[in-house]
Order: C-alpha cells, then structure tokens, then sequence
C-alpha cells in the first residue's frame, strides 16, 4: 500500500558489523563493514544464501543477531561494496543512491561495486514508489558514508601513531598524513578500520554541498554496459535448474470462477506436463492471485499454447454487470451532486450565491494500465517450509508477506531476490504474480516461473484510477475567482483492500486536490462516492494525473474566459511568495512546506524557456502551460504542438522546470522528465481503459496503444532548478502538468476544449 | 528437424515447428538478451538479426528459419562494446533497459543498410520498438553519435 508523507525512516543506528560474516562470500573476513540500520530495533530473520539468477552469485548475508539496512563494506584489496536496497526500474536508484554514500565517504566511483539487497524488513520499506528514494535515504546515506571516512581515518590515525586532526581523506579512497606524502588506501585501512568503535553521530563531519563531488553532479546508469549487452538481468531472464514454466488463465471478470475446464487439447500440446487450479481470492482481493487455471509445461510457449487450447466455462459473478461506459455516467452524476467536504476556505457557498461570472466544467479521465515493458512474471522454488523468489518487484518485503500468507509459513522463511524491473511505474509493488508462481511451485515440488503475456498484463491490471471531476468558479470583475468549487469522483485505491471503501483515501486527496495553490479566498473540495469492479492500484505520480488534469484545464479555461494570457493568468492566480496549508501532516509540512514561491519560480522559468510569448506559432500550433507539486517536487512544464487539419497531433518541444530540492544526480533527473513527457503523451493521446460485462476491452499494444518514437514529443528541455531545500521526488511529479499543459497547447492550436481525455476520443491522433 | 545457425553456431531444433524463435532462443538456448514484450511484433523488444536485418523474434515460427543466421544481442559485442552499444553509453540511453537489447538490435539493422541516416529514417525504422520508460530522444541522439562513429 502507498504510504503518503509517513517517513521511512524514524532513526539511524550505525554498527560495526565486520565481524560478524555480513557480506559472506565477496568480503574477507577482515574486511571492513558498516551497516546503518535504518528502523526501530525489529526482530531477527534468518537470511540463507540461495543461489542467484544468471551466472554470478548473489552475495549472502549470514544471519545474525544485527541486521544490515544500507551497509557499506571494504575490501582489503580496496574494492567498497554499497548496498542498494531499493529496486532498479528505470528510476536509478542503483547509481543515485550508492552515489550520496560514496561522496561522503571520499570514495572513488570506479572502486565501488553495487549490491542488490533481498528483501529484509530491516531496511526499513522497500516498497520502491512514492518516489521516496533519495528523500528518504540522503541522510541515512551519507551518515553511513561519514562514519566510514571517519574510522578510515582513525584508522590511518592509529597506524602511524599520529593525532586524528593530522589525518584527512584525500584527495579520493585514500587518507593521508597531513604534515608529510604518506597515504594509506581504504584497502589498506579497512582491516584496522574493523576493529574500531563506530564514532556518535556528535563526532561525524559532513561535507559541504561545495565539498561534494558526486552529489548533484551528472553520473550515468551504473548499469549502462551490462544493460546494453543483454545480460540476464531481469525477473523475464531468471533460470534455474529444473525450473517449470506456467501460465495462467485468470477468470475474465473480477471475482469469477472456474464452473468448468475441459484440459484435454491442452494436454496434446508439446512439451505440456499438466494443469493445476488456483483457487479464487477471498475479498477483499488485495494481492491475492485471482485464481483460475494454470498450465504447466516445460518452455514458456507451450504454456502459451496450451493455455490457448483450454476450454472453461466461468461464473463471471456480480462484477459481469460492470460496462465503463454505464458506470462513466454514473460517475459524472455524481460529480454534479454535493459530495463528502475534503476543505473549506472562508465561504464559497455566500460567494455563489451573490452571482458574477460563473464558469463550470466537467472533465472525466479513464482507467489506465500500467504496461511496463516487462509483463509480470515471477519464480519460485518451494522445498518444504522455506521458499525462494525471484521477482522483477518494487516491494521485496511485500512478496514475502503475501508468499508466507498463501503458503501458510513464516515470512522469515521466504527469501525474495530483487531483479531487475523491466519497468514498474507502480504494478510491481503489488506481489499477485509472486504468489501465483509460489503457490504452483508448492503444488507441483518443482521451481516454477509464471510468465504473464501482455494480454493478461493489460486485461488483469490494477488500475489507475477512473475518475470524473466537476469544477465550479466565480470571477470577479478583473477575471479571477472569488470563489472555487472542485469535485472528484473516483473508485479509490483503498477498494483493493477493504469491499466498502467508495471514498477516496487521504493520499488521493493529497494528491492535488485538498487545495489549489491559487489565490481563491473562498474554495471548497469535494469527494463523491464510487465502487470499484475491477482492481484499483497506483500508477505512476498516482491521482495527481486526474487532479492536475481538471485543476490546470480549468486555470486555463479561467484564463479564457477572463479574455487573458494563459500563462498571465496563471501566474496572477498563483500570486506571490507564500506558504500555504495544504493539509499535510505537521512534521512533513516543516520539512516540505508547500512553498508558493517555488511554484511561482517554476512556472516562470518554464514560459522563459519557452519563450512563452515571443515564439512565433503558425496555423494549427499552439502552447500550453501547466504547473503542479507532487511529491514535494515543484514542475511546471510548457508543450508546443502542431495540430494537422485531421487532428494528428505532433509535438515538437517540451520545456520543463523542476525544483526538485537538492538533486542527487541530475542526469537521473533528466531522464525520469524526459520520460515523464513521454509517459504523459501516452496517457493524454490514446491512454484508455474501457470493461464491457465486466472484462477489461483492451489485450495489447494494438488497443492499448503508448507513445512510440514518432508520436513523442521530438525535444524534451529539462531545467533544473538549483536549491537548498530538502531532496524531493523526481520519479513521477513530471508525469501530472504535462498531460493538462498538452491539452491547453491543443486548445491553444484548434479551439478545441479536451475534457476527457485520451485526446483520441475528441477527433484527434 | 530444423537446421539453423545462432551467433555462428549451427544448431537444430525437433520440437514444436510453430514455436517462436523468440522462445527457442529464451528457453532453449537460454540465450536471455532478446526480450518478450508482446508477443504480436507490436514492441520490438525481440528484435534480433536474420542474416544482418532486423525482424521479430516473436512472432518467427521455427519452421519459418531453416538455414538461416541468426544474431542475437549477446554476440555483437564479441569483439569489445559495438559502435552501437558504446554510442548507447555516450548518450546514457537506459532507464529501466528491457527494451534495449531490442532497440539497439534495431539500430544495427538501420545503421548497416542507411549509415547516415535522417530524423525520418530514424522514425520510420524506430517506430516498431517500444519504450515505455520513454528515452527516444536519446536513442535517436545516440543513433546520431553510432553513425559518426561508423561513418
């Protein structure tokens, strides 16, 4: 589950654990090891060495009395280890994070090697989303960093029998004498460095932001060459001995059962050894398998084929009702009635009521699916009580709960292994997939790997939300509301784990809609009520889509109707430098308050390098602006798009502006907003998920269509914006101004108002 | 009994002729590099080469590749990184890198039939590979930088 604004991390103990056989295989035992754990002090989980995917072997953590969150180990010969123990999918966490470490601790970048941790409660969460990464482990990072530089020296220190002031790191893996040209390496030190205390925290001297020397500099994927070589790096690529191969028939419609199955063409099929039933989840579905049949075969193409060859006969169940387009309208009715009060500010009702210029608007955005690039799929090794897995998964920790919940064993006896995610954006924090390969490897006595097409990835999704708005202004005589009006209607992701969730959750309303960040003295936000019929779940930067899409479309309509400059009039709206309310809790509203100011920046910055204003648009082009903060990230983003006398729509330049706090590695930056724009040109063009009697319409990338090369934006400009503050998310907060911003710049170049999206549906490609 | 030649190795095949060479490849030969993306040649993540041009491994039956070469990710770079690869690394190309294996595939294929390639070329070869993570503006910059390097 999403948790919003909850820190990760509630304290920061520091140990020498060199002693005690960590990194067991690939350090010495007089290495040097460091672990920061990161959690309140949690019970013991024993960790075995299981063998790893591909050809290298996963080091093993040997179970002891402490566990290692972060940890930091040195080889005698030099080499530093880092763990990450945050997934890789796209978000670099695998160079950013080790990389705060490194710098702290005077490392050379070419003599560290990453880890990939297992999952182990004792990291703290795993569960990569949220964009928390960087936020949430800096400190932790470089804490661990400075407490390693710091026994180094002390080290040196002791070595040469010389006071500690008279040592210093310097200039990279190496301290030296300061009154002579002695130096010794890390390597060097690391076995003395053992055997000292970890200093307190008192003692630590971080660097200076002047002083770092990768923090904030650009750095590329740690990655990159094994990537582009096609190594075995991904949860599709695991192999081991003996292993099966399955896929599943899920039942079409939410909640649907097996009445009948008829296996017998599927047994004729080569290299098919058998089928194997999945018993239906008991509601709430949360991230239970969702049952069906399973085939069982000896490559993934029999499998396929086999699954092909079945014939079943399902009860579809109460969900078979569910048509979108039914359920579209009952949303927007909805959204046209008073609904539950998220916030008031002064009286909006005593504003309507004494008239002026009223402006409403309707804006409706479907249900997406995530459709990473990698489907699903998971292996599993089940002998007696202990299972592994090996999972492309955002939420290790989750894939050992839900794994012991089905299985019935402790969760301290299910070992996962993080691969590589052949992308995320949110599905693979939800472990379904990892269970079902659990479950048949427990059925079967073999290692099983589940493989889910692209069918099944599209049609058994957990979606990103539907969602109907309805948004309700009154101008004053200059053009700018006196008061303002939203509702939002939506099923919300808290359906997935409680049958009568229907409003959203405090996260959703987090998520741009307790508050505008405009001048408006009398506002109010509302919530309608909405049942899910088919899985809810987060994907990427979350309900801020929906939110951003009706908040900054209706800025833009406001600006219209007021007869001003869109980008004028947003910024007018905006106003000047404040701190608002926006309902956050109040330790994280001291760390990130919701800094007007930073908005304001943001936006102006983007028109500038746009050159809002001053370019010269021809016949069918236009410009669009947008502006919003998620995840504590301040993004305004300007498109320019070419519009054809068909509708085809092209997109020859983005500008956007981040105030993402400090930046840990702004090439990673650059990368998850170029994507953003992309990601955000596949939700606006043809993102649409539709159900008829309950089955999801769409199977694959001919229905389901995302942005190719041709139909992404040509140039994406990323401006990032230089700062002090506490680092923020960079994984999703490109995605929510960039789909509003695309369809002001379609108004801009037609005069034609998108208000529900994908622009598909309005005449345009 | 199909005959057929894998980064320069003869090898043959008796199962099921309507297997794709995709899964041939993956669970056969165990050859990884080359990725399942959806199955109906619509992602171009299995992009490999048939006798040096690019097609969908997907969507190849078996019975469809007697007597051809086939060349898949891991055997480009067999004499140090490929103009390709190392133009991939210039640009910082990947994110999550699924897709890669496949763009790059792709990339070769344009690269050996049009050196210099235009925007245009690169779109009308480009368009059948997928990423999701969205990095086509660095392929297309890091196809640029390959087409130096080759020129």
């Amino acid at each position: 589950m999403i948790t919003l604004e909850k820190p990760a991390v509630e304290k920061i103990l520091i140990e020498n654990v060199s002693r005690r056989n960590f990194l067991y295989g690939v350090l010495a035992s007089s290495a040097f090891v460091l672990c920061a754990r990161t959690t309140p002090l949690l019970a013991r989980a024993s960790r075995n060495g299981a063998p790893a995917f591909g050809a290298s072997a996963t080091p093993s953590i040997e179970g002891t009395a402490f566990h290692p969150s972060i940890f930091v180990g040195i080889h005698t010969d030099g080499m530093v280890y880092i763990v990450a123990h945050r997934s890789e999918m796209g978000n670099g966490v695998r160079t950013s994070l080790p990389r705060i470490l490194a710098d702290e601790l005077d490392a050379d970048w070419s003599r560290v090697t990453v880890l990939q941790a297992d999952g182990d409660t004792a990291y703290g969460s795993q569960d990569t989303d949220g964009s928390h990464s960087v936020r949430e482990f800096f400190d932790v990072l470089r804490e661990a960093g400075a407490t390693a530089r710091l026994m180094l020296v002390r080290a040196a220190a002791q070595q040469w029998g010389i006071p500690e002031a008279q040592c210093i790191a310097d200039p990279v893996h190496a301290v030296s004498d300061k009154n002579s040209t002695r130096k010794l390496g890390y390597g060097e030190l690391a076995a003395l460095a053992a055997k000292l205390p970890v200093p307190k925290k008192e003692e630590l001297k971080f660097k200076s932001p002047q002083q770092w020397r990768y923090i904030g500099k650009p750095a590329p994927g740690y990655d990159v060459a094994e990537v582009c070589s096609g190594k075995p790096l991904f949860g599709m690529d695991v192999r081991v001995d003996g292993m099966l191969y399955a896929a599943i028939a899920h039942p079409p419609v939410l909640g649907g059962k097996v009445k009948s199955v008829d296996n017998s063409a599927t047994l004729k099929v080569i290299g098919v050894k058998k089928t194997v039933a999945i018993d239906p989840f008991k509601p709430p579905h949360a991230f239970q398998p969702l049952g069906g049949v399973a085939v069982i075969a000896d490559n993934t193409f029999a499998a396929f084929k086999g699954r092909k060859n079945l014939k079943i006969e399902w009860d579809n169940g109460s969900n078979a009702a569910y048509n979108s387009s039914d359920y579209k309208k009952e949303l927007q009715q909805t959204a046209r009635q008073p609904g539950k009060v998220v916030h008031t500010i002064g009286d909006p009702d005593a504003e309507f009521a004494k008239g002026g210029k009223i402006v409403e608007a309707e804006y409706f955005a479907p249900h997406l699916a995530h459709a990473s690039m990698e489907p699903p799929v998971a292996v599993a090794d089940v002998r007696g009580e202990k299972v592994t897995v090996w999972s492309p998964t955002q939420d290790p920790q989750g894939v050992q709960e839900q794994v012991a919940k089905a299985l019935g064993l402790k969760k301290e006896n299910v070992t996962c292994h993080v691969t590589f995610l052949g992308g995320g954006f949110g599905r693979k924090s939800k472990p379904d997939y990892a269970v079902e390969a659990a479950v048949l490897s427990q059925k079967t006595g073999k290692p099983v790997k589940v493989i889910w097409s692209r069918e099944d990835d599209i049609k058994f999704d957990y979606y990103h939300s539907v969602a109907a708005m309805y948004l309700k202004a009154a101008l004053d005589d200059s053009g700018k509301p006196k008061a303002w009006l939203q509702r939002s209607v939506f099923p919300p992701i808290g359906s997935t784990f409680d049958t009568n969730a229907v409003y959203g959750g405090a996260g959703e309303m987090s998520m741009g809609w307790n508050v505008v960040p405009f001048e408006v003295a009398n506002f109010r936000s509302e919530n309608g009520q909405a049942a899910a019929h088919v899985r809810i779940g987060w994907l990427r930067s979350v309900a801020n889509i929906y939110h951003a899409f009706a908040v900054q479309s209706f800025a833009n309509e406001l600006a219209y109707a007021a007869n001003r400059d869109p980008y004028d009039y947003l910024l007018g709206l905006i106003g000047n430098g404040r701190t608002i309310d926006a309902g956050q809790q109040p330790d994280m509203a001291a760390k990130y308050p919701y800094d007007i100011a930073r908005l304001r920046h943001v936006t102006e910055l983007a028109a500038e390098k746009a050159n809002w204003g001053k370019k010269k648009l021809g016949k069918g082009t236009g410009m669009g602006i947008a502006v919003h903060r998620s995840f504590f990230t301040y993004v305004a983003t300007v498109v320019e798009v070419e519009v054809d006398d068909r509708g085809a729509i092209r997109i020859p330049h983005v500008t956007t502006a981040v105030d993402a706090g400090i930046v840990a590695n702004p090439e990673m930056v650059r990368q998850q907003f170029e994507g953003a724009a992309v990601f955000g040109t596949s939700i606006a063009r043809t993102g649409e998920i539709t159900a008829t009697n309950g089955a999801i319409d769409q199977s694959n990338f001919y229905d389901y269509q995302v942005a190719r090369m041709n139909d992404a934006p040509r140039q994406v400009d990323i401006h990032i914006v230089e700062s002090t503050a506490p680092p923020a998310g960079v994984g999703e907060p490109g995605v929510p101004p960039f789909v509003p911003a695309l369809c002001n710049a379609v108004f801009a170049a037609t005069g034609k108002r998108v208000r529900e999206l994908p622009l598909a549906r309005n005449g345009f490609s | 009994m199909v005959h057929l030649k894998v980064n320069g190795h003869a090898q043959t095949f008796d199962g099921d002729p309507e297997m794709p060479l995709l899964w041939y490849l993956r669970d056969i030969l165990g050859l990884t590099g080359t990725k399942f993306g959806c199955g109906m040649a619509l992602c171009g993540a299995c992009t490999v080469l048939q006798n040096g041009k690019a097609i969908r491994s997907c969507s190849t039956q078996m019975s469809a590749v007697e007597g051809l070469e086939i060349t898949t990710i891991e055997a480009i770079s067999s004499n140090g990184p490929h103009a390709v690869q190392k133009a991939w690394a210039e640009v910082n190309v990947p994110q999550c890198g699924y897709c890669q294996p496949g763009q790059i595939m792709q990339a070769v294929s344009l690269l050996s039939s049009k050196p210099k390639p235009t925007d245009d070329d690169i779109d009308a070869a480009m368009a059948g590979n997928i990423c999701r993570c969205g990095t086509y503006q660095r392929i297309r910059a890091a196809i640029k930088e390959a087409a130096k390097e080759t020129a």
